[in-house]
């Protein structure tokens, strides 16, 4: 089975991508369906400041605890509320609906990150 | 230590599951998701490999003896065909494993077939071999769990689904009964148990038997893999050994683990003096289910407050798919087992209201 990895983002090896226009954070399509039904997601709030590289939340499917981590430093700008009563958003669109938080960020901190094809070359 | 593999492994690779170690084997957890497994077994039907329980036969003029002096419940109550679910213990009572004690039928090689836990087959043998040795007793015990394989059908529709494969005198077994059929060519024995809260069977066949028997169920209802088992047997509140019970990590007797009734202190066994003497002073603690009224998600090993105080630990827990809700269970001070008492479960350092009740946590 493959699995996309957009090619606009960048990506931790634990996962994680950032979108570097809006600064929006997620799990990859991978992460997610290694953890299987997503039921509980817990964030930081609006505000919180995250260091690039630790955990800031946690996601919970049915079978398994998964720290997540901060791809970069920022300030949390939003939260995925949605997530609260309907954390399935993780499994059916880790890309779009099921976005964790948004970050206000430094652009050079992505440099520390790898691309699209460097993150697909690991999960292949 | 290389893990055991079932049977059944390749089957299942090649279906895509998603593979766990569990007791030293290495099994699939996952088919398709927990979800859809979970639904399909409570809703129509579905199919588990648990070909890693163990299998260990017990024959010879005092194999009744030797298995009852083993099991805390009464093993010469069981008539041919019948099971009884039963606890191994220890000379303190501590549980070192929970089984089912299958008497098999006359002229079989073996009087008894028993189901140790994952892992625990080599050790249950020796336990056996052990207490024969010591005490001359005349048996013979074979461990003969990696020449068996093992499936459970389970569900409203497994009945059915057994029946067309086998023969339409399974329906007239009850409850833990059991007798041997032929399904797919392969002779089974079949058995009127579970481990999910539905109506179904668990079928015990020669490994090189297992591709046969796996495909007449798998290819008309769902396979199903150990998380889906897990969230099945939690909503009914059934034991899992090794996780809700530990004989170091969390050494609990049969009292203590809510299953007294499979304890007959009417016979002699290893342990009944120590489970005796409970039996009358009562337990310190025992095990409950709860509700989480909170966010979040129970898991082993979180601790249970009261007004601020421990008083107990989750061993289990999960979201019910079923329910939508986080339940679990845990051991708690008996002075908060009730039902209704509101307890605290400490999630990643936050406490979050939590409400004892009993289990099944589903309609059955």
């Amino acid at each position: 089975m493959s699995f996309d990895v957009p090619s606009d983002l960048y990506y931790l090896e634990s996962h994680e991508w950032i979108d570097p226009e809006t600064g929006r954070v997620g799990i990859s399509e991978f992460a997610q369906d290694e953890l299987g039904d997503v039921v509980f997601v817990e964030l930081p709030g609006v505000g919180d400041e995250l260091e690039g590289g630790d955990e800031f939340g946690v996601v919970e499917s049915i079978k398994a605890v998964s720290d997540i981590y901060a791809p970069v430093s920022g300030e949390v700008t939003a939260v995925n509320d949605a997530l609260e009563d309907q954390p399935e958003l993780v499994n059916d669109d880790p890309f779009g609906d099921g976005w964790l938080v948004e970050l206000d960020f430094d652009d050079a901190d992505l440099d520390d990150l790898l691309d699209a094809d460097e993150y697909a070359d690991q999960i292949a | 230590m290389a893990l055991r593999t079932p049977p059944l492994y390749g089957r299942h690779d090649d279906r895509g599951a998603q593979f766990t170690e569990f007791g030293g084997w290495e099994m699939p957890v996952e088919f398709d998701s927990i979800r859809t497994e979970h639904a399909a077994v409570r809703e129509s039907a579905g199919v588990f490999d648990v070909s890693h329980m163990g299998e260990i036969e017990v024959g010879g003029p005092d194999a009744e003896e030797l298995t009852q002096r083993l099991t805390t419940n009464d093993v010469a109550a069981l008539d041919p065909g019948d099971a009884q679910y039963s606890a191994i213990v220890d000379d303190d009572g501590v549980m070192l494993d929970d089984t089912v004690v299958y008497r098999l039928p006359d002229g079989d090689d073996a009087d008894y077939l028993f189901v140790p836990n994952a892992g625990h087959d080599e050790q249950m043998y020796d336990r056996w071999t052990d207490y024969r040795d010591e005490h001359d007793l005349t048996a013979t015990v074979d461990n003969v769990t990696t020449e068996y394989g093992m499936v459970a059908v389970q569900g409203p529709d497994a009945p059915g689904l057994v029946a067309a494969r086998a023969d339409d005198s399974v329906l007239d077994l009850g409850r833990f009964e059991a007798e041997y059929a032929d399904v797919a060519g392969v002779e089974c024995w079949v058995a009127n148990t579970g481990y999910t809260g539905e109506d179904g069977f668990e079928v015990v066949f020669p490994a090189d038997g297992a591709g046969a028997v796996w495909d007449a169920f798998a290819n008309d209802c769902q396979p199903c893999g150990l998380g889906a088992r897990d969230t099945l047997r939690l909503e009914v509140g059934l034991l899992l050994s090794g996780q809700d019970f530990h004989p170091e990590e969390n050494p609990r007797t049969p009292y203590e683990a809510g299953i007294g009734f499979v304890v007959d202190l009417d016979t002699e066994f290893v342990g009944r003096d120590a489970l005796a003497a409970q039996r009358q002073a009562g337990v310190e603690q025992a095990f409950v289910g709860f509700v989480l009224d909170e966010r979040g998600v129970p898991r082993h090993g979180y601790e249970i407050r009261k007004d601020g105080d421990t008083v107990g630990e989750v061993t289990s827990g999960t979201m019910s798919p079923t329910l939508d809700e986080p339940i679990g269970l845990g051991y708690v001070d008996a002075a908060h087992a009730d039902d209704d008492t509101s307890v605290e479960v400490v999630v990643r350092g936050t406490g979050k209201r939590a409400t004892i009740t009993p289990t099944p946590f589903i309609d059955q």
